[in-house]
């Protein structure tokens, strides 16, 4: 044996993202170059490794393991023990161990470079092979059944790896080596279009080719890709369009368009550098990009009526009706890769479900739900374990924003600062209503799931407790409490009840406010600007206008925009119309104004609700107000799909700019109330002195950001959190924080946390943790 | 109406309105009704009546107090015999509108074939009644061997509905908020025990029986759900609710299958008794149907009710607490 004063062995136990993104050869490769003896192993901690050798190179090799880590990895924490010599004679991978399941699981990674070479190389084994991936890429989360990550605990348990698959598997130095989901045209999955009965139609190869056929003949083909099944149709073909959103009832909400080349996609949007590097990143998100200006039209201009308007190979107006802005992607599999370079034209992949449900990830459950949608099934047979939606990013503030997190991002852990002096709970947060996530905290990480979705159908509901069961499989977690909204007919309110843990109920806007405050990092004092549709607040009417301040025991309303009621309850979030009528009803305003938009019938009788305050609530919500105006402005009265009115309000400034904005009242109590009175009779001016709907716009918009202004400098706060759906509208986001940079404040928004819903089981995690949750609502 | 004259005004009631129609009781028991009851498993119910406004198309607060209580009694399958009546009068009460509730009642009761036989007043100072309270408690007798509860709910079962859904709910709140309809909505109040009795005696293996009255079939369907462990789903599309309701409940902002009503129940009948039961509810009612089945058990304390929607795709019809507080964010 050699000379064993400088000889040592290191032990060291790495924590984080290092499952599945090639760690493991990285540390043989790393050790081997190095000239150390010992072994590496997976567990559900994290990855273990021994290393015997010099002590120089074991310092070399501790400094490299950190600066040199595979791309997709991302280290938490390193343990580190120095050990005598045990005397190991060579470097190994050793088998996985199971214990105490703290690693992560990495979220879907978009086809690498080096894969999609592969499929298009015809001499390579995986020529045009729709299963390709490696360490790099690939399937994760979709196919994760449990931890830890290995070939056994995934969907790819049924397939048996051959000769020449294997041989890669086991080689350290191969790109596939323990890549769990590896496979060839041999041995793995494989392709089959399917009709309406599902008959087997083609498979294979050619299975690909007569589904490009059928979406070039105008049909809509249900594609199984990697988190669930997408509906795909022709997006320059109106007529197909159109079919999509009659047999899925989809009259204008817009569709998701996933392009074959960056190329193409640049020539109908206008993509920014940083805009470039998300469409490409191995998250590989839907990006919302502004559509070039020779294919803009105004908003209320009846864009596809009378067919063909378009210019050959523009995406038909259909796809998104009256929107400046499309919702773009770039194939992330090899199936979309090899479909759309066949197809040479961008196409509507859209969630394969039925309105409001989960999307479908088995194909018999697909074809019978989407029976009635698509023509033809093209599908695989390699399951998919949870269903994971597209995520959906926009730039903001220059920024990125995730506002749906789901595929390349989910589940992801958030990392928070965790207080060593009290021991912190386990805590199951299980979020809102609307765009559902639930999240599970283990400090200092907090688990927060993909997208679930409106959990208005049972099969969201079902979902959303898959969901709940499947990360407290993965991760062995049990809470001890269980955090909800405080709004009591919520369903997740509902079934956070009968847990027999005790509950913690969290006002929505405080919960919006604290998930921006947490992916920040940020220490109060902070004032919170939470605007949104419709959260339940702590007085039991409907709040969306608040201004929340926290410090560091307690946290306060301190303003809100003056309630009004809202005739008909929930009916006003699908008719802006009533928003307005609520409006003009509480100030005592002729209706003349939207008359129009009733029938005499209806006026007396909604007038005669919001007098008796029947099943009228009252409302502050910023949400609403943009409702209210957007019909007093005759753009929208009726809305097909939630914040359509807000949207076509913010679209119809186009490029109108000026800085004017309309008066407002401050109250001087506690909290302050915002009468938005004078700005109501100020746009019914402006709309009888013909004032251009885009200019009135762009005045209510800045009016808004004026009131964030004049609230924030009451409050000794600089850090200004925006949070809520409302956020989400770019014009008024970026000129906020503009503004409150101008002035000296510094505004947080929200990055990889959505600014909606979907952010909500986030901030009920921070509220329990944080205990400045209000006493008297404490159940156990 | 002046204060005190509770007793007497009973007696003058009982003696010149209810009398006259019932013989069996014919002499006015002084404490209390001795009664002799052809079986000895009896069905014993109690209910109070307090409405606004106490006249309202196709009812008013006395015929209420009559079908609520038979109705009770005829949810648990018994054939409801006889009634007490306690009015709780607030004084300057109009003397001609107690004499139209009255009259009111003594019709109803002949209708559902149900004797009044005691009955109590009392007279309560101006400012602390809304004009008139009344309680009425009912006893029936049981026929029947069934376990008619929703621990006999089983997967598989049919729900029979045996008519359209939300007229009372919507009436009352029409006339009482004077809001205006095209058409006049009238309530659906009604006995049920006839229908009920006819069930029974037709053999139809009823499971369970609901009235549909506060909270409407959604509230009803949770509840026993929520008691039986089951799941249930029905379908929005063949339940039958009239065009001015739905319009109506469309303008105000309510779902119908939440609306009250006062002459709608379900039952819930194995599979074999379904052709049988919709005949007989359908002499009743035309627009009796089948609205829906037991789908299955629950290990879930909150069982689920899920609805097929008119368009797209299921909805969970949930138990809402109250007002119906906006939950779209
Ligand atoms: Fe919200
Ligand atoms: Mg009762
Ligand atoms: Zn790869
Ligand atoms: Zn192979």
């Amino acid at each position: 044996m050699a000379d064993n004063t400088t000889k040592q062995r290191l032990s060291l136990i790495i924590r984080g993202a290092v499952q599945g993104v090639g760690f493991r050869p990285f540390i043989y490769r790393l050790a081997t170059e190095l000239d150390l003896v010992g072994w590496v192993n997976n567990s559900s901690v994290g990855v273990f490794i021994e290393v015997e050798g010099d002590k120089d190179q074991l310092d070399t090799f501790l400094r490299r393991v950190q600066t040199e880590n595979p791309p997709r990895s991302q280290i938490q924490a390193i343990e580190t023990q120095w050990l005598d010599l045990t005397g190991y004679k060579t470097f190994e991978i050793r088998h996985s161990v199971s214990g105490e399941k703290t690693a992560v699981v990495l979220p879907d990674l978009a086809t690498c470079p080096d894969c999609l070479q592969d499929i298009f190389d015809p001499h390579n084994r995986r020529y045009r092979y729709p299963f390709t991936n490696c360490t790099n890429c690939g399937p994760r989360y979709t196919i994760i059944e449990a931890l830890p990550y290995d070939r056994c605990h995934t969907t790819m348990k049924g397939f048996k790896l051959c000769p020449q698959c294997q041989a890669e598997y086991e080689n350290p130095l191969d790109r596939r080596f323990h890549a769990q989901p590896n496979a060839c045209p041999k041995c793995g999955p494989h392709l089959e279009l399917w009709d309406q009965q599902g008959q087997i139609l083609e498979t294979h190869e050619s299975a690909l080719m007569a589904t490009a056929t059928a979406i070039r003949e105008g049909k809509i083909v249900a594609i199984k890709g990697l988190g669930g099944f997408h509906l795909v149709v022709d997006a320059r073909n109106t007529t197909a369009v159109q079919e999509l959103r009659k047999r899925k009832q989809r009259p204008d909400k817009p569709f998701a368009v996933m392009y074959p080349s960056l190329n193409l996609l640049k020539e109908h949007c206008l993509v920014t550098p940083t805009e470039e590097a998300l469409l490409n990143s191995a998250e590989c998100p839907i990006v919302l990009l502004k559509v070039l200006s020779s294919n803009f039209r105004s908003p209320l201009t009846p864009l596809y009526k009378g067919g063909n308007i378009r210019k050959e190979g523009e995406i038909s107006p259909a796809v998104a009706p009256n929107n400046p802005y499309l919702g773009v992607m770039l194939p992330y599999t090899p199936l979309h890769h090899l479909l759309l370079a066949e197809l040479g034209f961008p196409i509507v992949a859209t969630s394969g479900n039925i309105s409001d449900e989960p999307i479908c990830i088995d194909e018999l459950e697909a074809l019978q739900k989407l029976n009635q949608i698509a023509d033809l099934f093209l599908i695989h047979n390699r399951p998919i374990f949870r269903p994971v939606d597209d995520s959906i990013v926009r730039m903001m503030g220059g920024r990125e924003m995730v506002m749906r997190r789901a595929r390349g991002y989910a589940p992801f852990p958030i990392m928070i600062k965790s207080s060593p002096t009290h021991s912190q709970p386990s805590i199951l947060a299980v979020g809102g209503h609307l765009k559902n996530t639930i999240a599970i905290a283990r400090p200092p990480q907090i688990f927060l799931s993909q997208h679930i979705g409106d959990l208005e159908t049972p099969a969201a509901f079902e979902y959303f407790q898959q969901v709940i069961a499947s990360l407290r499989g993965l991760y062995d977690f049990n809470p001890q409490l269980i955090a909800r909204d405080a709004h009591p007919d919520y369903i997740s309110s509902q079934f956070a009840q009968e847990q027999n843990l005790p509950l913690i109920k969290v006002q929505h806007h405080y919960a919006h406010v604290l998930s921006c405050m947490a992916e920040h990092g940020l220490e109060p004092p902070v004032l919170g600007v939470a605007w949104d549709g419709t959260g339940y607040g702590e007085d039991e009417t409907i709040w969306g206008g608040e201004f929340i301040y926290v410090t560091e025991d307690h946290y306060q309303r301190v303003a809100h925009f003056r309630p009004w009621r809202l005739p008909g309850g929930e009916k006003a979030v699908k008719e802006p119309r009533r928003s307005a009528l609520g409006l003009l009803e509480a100030i005592n305003l002729p209706k003349t104004s939207i008359e129009k938009a009733f029938t005499p019938q209806e006026l007396v009788l909604l007038q005669t609700i919001l007098k008796k305050h029947l099943n009228s609530p009252l409302t502050s919500s910023v949400g609403r107000l943009f409702d209210g105006v957007a019909s007093l402005l005759n753009i929208r009265h009726q809305a097909s799909f939630e914040g359509q009115a807000a949207m076509e309000l913010e679209f119809i400034i186009g490029e109108t700019i000026t800085d004017k904005y309309y008066d407002f009242l401050l109250s001087s109590s506690t909290p302050t109330v915002i009468d938005w009175s004078p700005i109501i009779k100020a746009i019914l001016n402006d709309i009888f002195c013909n004032i251009s709907l885009g200019q009135i716009s762009v005045k209510f918009h800045n009016t808004l950001v004026k009131i964030i202004l004049e609230i924030v400098k009451r409050f000794p706060a600089h850090q200004i959190v925006l949070t809520g759906g409302c956020f989400q509208n770019r014009y008024l986001t970026e000129r906020a924080i503009e503004q409150l940079q101008q002035h000296h404040y510094r505004p947080y928004w929200h990055q990889s946390i959505p600014p909606n819903d979907g952010g909500i089981a986030l901030g009920q995690v921070i509220a329990t943790l944080s205990k400045r949750m209000y006493i008297n609502d404490q159940e156990v | 109406l002046a204060h005190g004259g509770g007793g007497k005004l009973m007696q003058q009631l009982l003696e010149r309105m209810f009398l006259p129609t019932f013989g069996a009781a014919k002499s006015i028991p002084h404490d209390s009704a001795v009664l002799t009851l052809p079986r000895d498993k009896i069905a014993f119910t109690t209910d109070s009546y307090v409405i606004n406004p106490l006249f309202f198309p196709g009812g008013d607060i006395g015929s209420l107090a009559i079908h609520g209580t038979v109705n009770d009694l005829a949810m648990s399958g018994a054939r409801p015999l006889y009634l007490s009546v306690g009015f709780i009068l607030e004084e300057g009460l109009p003397m001609e509108t107690l004499w139209r509730i009255v009259q009111s009642m003594q019709q109803a009761a002949e209708n559902a074939k149900v004797q009044i036989i005691t009955g109590d007043t009392k007279v309560v100072d101006r400012g602390k009644g809304d004009g008139i309270f009344i309680n009425t408690a009912g006893v029936g007798i049981v026929e029947h061997d069934l376990v008619i509860a929703p621990q006999t709910v089983q997967p598989g079962d049919i729900i029979l509905l045996n008519g359209d859904l939300g007229r009372h709910g919507i009436a009352i709140m029409a006339v009482r908020e004077g809001l205006e309809f095209e058409t006049t909505i009238e309530s659906d109040s009604a006995p049920l025990a006839s229908v009920v009795l006819e069930l029974i005696e037709a053999g139809v293996k009823i499971h369970c029986l609901r009235d549909l009255t506060r909270g409407g079939l959604s509230s009803t369907l949770n509840e026993i759900a929520t008691s039986a462990k089951v799941t249930i789903h029905i379908d929005e599309n063949v339940i039958p609710v009239r065009e001015d309701v739905q319009g109506a409940c469309e303008i105000l902002g309510f779902d119908p299958l939440y609306v009250a009503n006062e002459g709608r129940f379900v039952a819930f009948v194995p599979q074999e008794s379904v052709d049988k039961a919709l005949d007989i509810l359908r002499s009743h009612d035309q627009q009796a149907c089948i609205i829906g089945q037991v789908t299955g058990t629950s290990q879930a304390k909150m069982g689920l009710v899920t609805v097929q929607s008119k368009i797209g795709a299921s909805r969970i019809l949930d138990m809402l607490s109250g007002e119906q507080l906006p939950r779209i964010c």
